[in-house]
């Protein structure tokens, strides 16, 4: 039985840790709180916490304002209204002038389900990522939701975290050790390596599980920071199995896999196939039935290992 | 796409393809009501509060007040509808049921994969729907783009856009006010659904609008308040704002979000969330 949990809960309850060590800690949100569970932190700390209402781009300015003036600031809101809605007021408001904001978003990819397409996130990674200022995180697992909410409490600079609606499986246990920048090798293997994000993770632990009863041995790594990316482990990867599968719940377009592809070919060609949403919305629908659709899921990663391995 | 509704002519501006007196959109309205019920709990989310709020509102237009043919959708001298607040789609898809656009049946697939009836308005995939929306605060400018395009090309058609009042916390739908008025769009209409309440409670706690009459006036909007489940009340107001010359007008429609499930009224817990099938049960006996 997989154990889930949920990710934005632990980022609410994280706050709530927060704001005890720090009283400069300060939280926005734009009329989400109940979803994004930012209202553990505004019951606790009443006095700093502020609903902007439905006002995305003028918390963003609000945030820069309060980080220049010494605050450590969480910015919440949907990670669709948390990036497209509000994207020159992050540029120009937290990303040139480096300020201390952690954008951290709920709601991310098309996991949010029966909303439909507005309501899915599946561009965000791609405009953080062209914020050169932005460290940009996407966490696996509950668990390492809460240390990467921590460790960029911990770090000057701007953040952005990508978190889920659903539930998801947890694949780490407490005490697990997370730093920004360094990805995490789930499973050693010499064929292929899979390179994963959020929830995809799991569902690249689940692939690798399936072929490595059909004699394929994966690699699994969990490339939880987008932005700085883990060069060096890319490069190992490319190096040693000579042969990647990046999978990621966004577009085809500038997130996980472009990103990797940018290093592979410059620093080590290998085959390399992508499992991702393409060039395309999708749909309203259960979040199982849109991944399915998508192919977001074990077999879709399952296929594309077989077929890039053919390659090598 | 076929469907067993009586129209009533085939349209030439000057006759209403629907001419429903008050009672008969009463009538309508419960009926409409009953499909939002049904619709939400099938799908198991979905928003009823704000559709049950605006619903007499986009009844009135669809059976009284606009012109427009369920069989041609995008027959060019239509009158416009424009949902802003994407998140009564269930109201409009209604609406657009009844009126003709679609079966009925279709309504129970809403958020279903695949289905026409997306969770948030999709301009592609429904057939009556003029505009895609989810993301709150942008309806008034397409609006104004619809307005501007019959100025240019001299058709009458009116500009109808419903908002919620937490719409008028983005900064958009006030760039949109001023800009409205500046085009001196008088075929433009805003209607606002002041249900007073959005997704984390009261707007005067959670981001105070007031004084909103006196804002959009001082914009240059022309602005009447109505009870916006009075029926009477609704279609003199768009009278009056259709013989408004010179500028847009607003219609404020103080309302109840929730309006006619009594468990649901005024309670922000249904902003989001599906009834249960016990809850659904007696919201459908509340509306017989
Ligand atoms: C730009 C944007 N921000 C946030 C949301 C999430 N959201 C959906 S409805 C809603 C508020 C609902 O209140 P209101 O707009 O007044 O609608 P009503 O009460 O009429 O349902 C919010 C914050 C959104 N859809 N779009």
């Amino acid at each position: 039985m997989t154990v889930e949990a949920s990710t934005r809960e632990a980022y609410g309850r994280t706050l709530i840790e927060l704001g005890k060590q720090n009283k400069d800690i300060i939280v926005l949100d734009a009329d989400l709180s109940l979803s994004t569970m930012t209202h553990f932190f505004a019951q606790e700390f009443p006095e700093r916490f502020f609903d902007c209402g439905l006002e995305e781009q003028n918390m963003i300015g609000i945030a820069a304002g309060l980080a220049a003036s010494g605050k450590t600031v969480f910015a919440t809101s949907f990670a669709v209204f948390a990036s497209c809605r509000c994207f020159d007021q992050l540029r120009m408001c937290i990303s040139q002038p480096k300020l201390n904001v952690k954008m951290v978003a709920t709601h991310g990819g098309i996991s949010v389900g029966e909303d439909g397409t507005s309501h899915h996130a599946i561009e965000d990674l791609s405009l953080y990522c062209s914020l050169p200022s932005f460290t940009v995180i996407v966490p696996a697992d509950a668990i390492e939701t809460t240390e990467a909410v921590k460790a960029a409490a911990a770090t000057y600079g701007p953040f952005y975290i990508r978190l889920s609606r659903p539930k998801t499986p947890l694949i780490y246990r407490k005490g697990h050790h997370f730093t920004v920048g360094k990805s995490i090798t789930m499973k050693q293997g010499k064929d292929i390596t899979i390179i994963a994000m959020g929830i995809m993770v799991a569902k690249a632990l689940e692939a690798a599980k399936m072929l490595a009863d059909q004699g394929i041995g994966c690699r699994v790594i969990n490339m939880h920071t987008l932005n700085p990316l883990d060069e060096e482990a890319i490069i190992k990867a490319a190096s040693e199995t000579k042969a990647i599968v990046v999978a990621e719940e966004h577009l085809a377009h500038g997130g996980l896999g472009s990103r990797v592809a940018q290093i592979v070919a410059r620093e080590k060609p290998v085959p390399m196939s992508f499992v991702n949403l393409k060039d395309r919305y999708s749909l309203s629908g259960k979040p199982g039935e849109l991944l399915q659709r998508a192919g977001l899921t074990a077999e879709g990663i399952e296929e594309a290992v077989k077929q890039v391995i053919q390659k090598k | 796409m076929s469907n067993n509704i009586k129209v009533a002519s085939q349209d030439t501006r000057g006759t209403n393809v629907f001419d429903f007196s008050v009672p008969e959109l009463t009538e309508m309205t419960k009926k409409l009501r009953r499909h939002i019920i049904t619709m939400i709990s099938t799908a198991g989310s979905g928003h009823p509060g704000g559709s049950l709020s605006a619903v007499d509102i986009i009844t009135a237009l669809y059976f009284k007040i606009m012109h427009h043919d369920p069989h041609n959708p995008r027959w060019k001298d239509r009158d416009r509808f424009i949902l802003s607040k994407g998140h009564a789609a269930p109201a409009l898809y209604a609406v657009l049921a009844e009126s003709g656009y679609f079966p009925v049946e279709e309504l129970t697939t809403l958020r279903k994969l695949d289905s026409r009836l997306q969770g948030h308005t999709d301009r592609n995939l429904t057939p009556g729907v003029e505009m895609s929306a989810g993301s709150l605060g942008q309806g008034l400018s397409f609006g104004i783009g619809i307005a501007l395009a019959a100025k240019l090309d001299h058709h009458d058609y009116q500009t109808y856009v419903l908002l919620s009042d937490g719409e008028c916390e983005e900064g958009q739908t006030w760039e949109a006010a001023l800009s409205a008025a500046h085009f001196k769009l008088d075929n433009l209409n805003a209607i606002i659904d002041r249900n007073q309440l959005q997704l984390s409670g009261w707007t005067q706690n959670i981001m105070d609008i007031e004084p909103l009459n006196k804002k959009w006036q001082a914009f240059g909007w022309h602005t009447i308040e109505i009870d916006g489940h009075n029926f009477d009340q609704i279609l003199t107001a768009f009278e009056e704002a259709k013989a408004t010359k010179g500028r847009p007008t607003v219609i404020i429609a103080h309302t109840t979000k929730g309006k006619g499930v009594s468990f649901m009224e005024n309670n922000v817990e249904f902003h989001g969330k599906a009834p249960t099938l016990e809850e659904a049960k007696r919201a459908l006996k509340e509306l017989e």
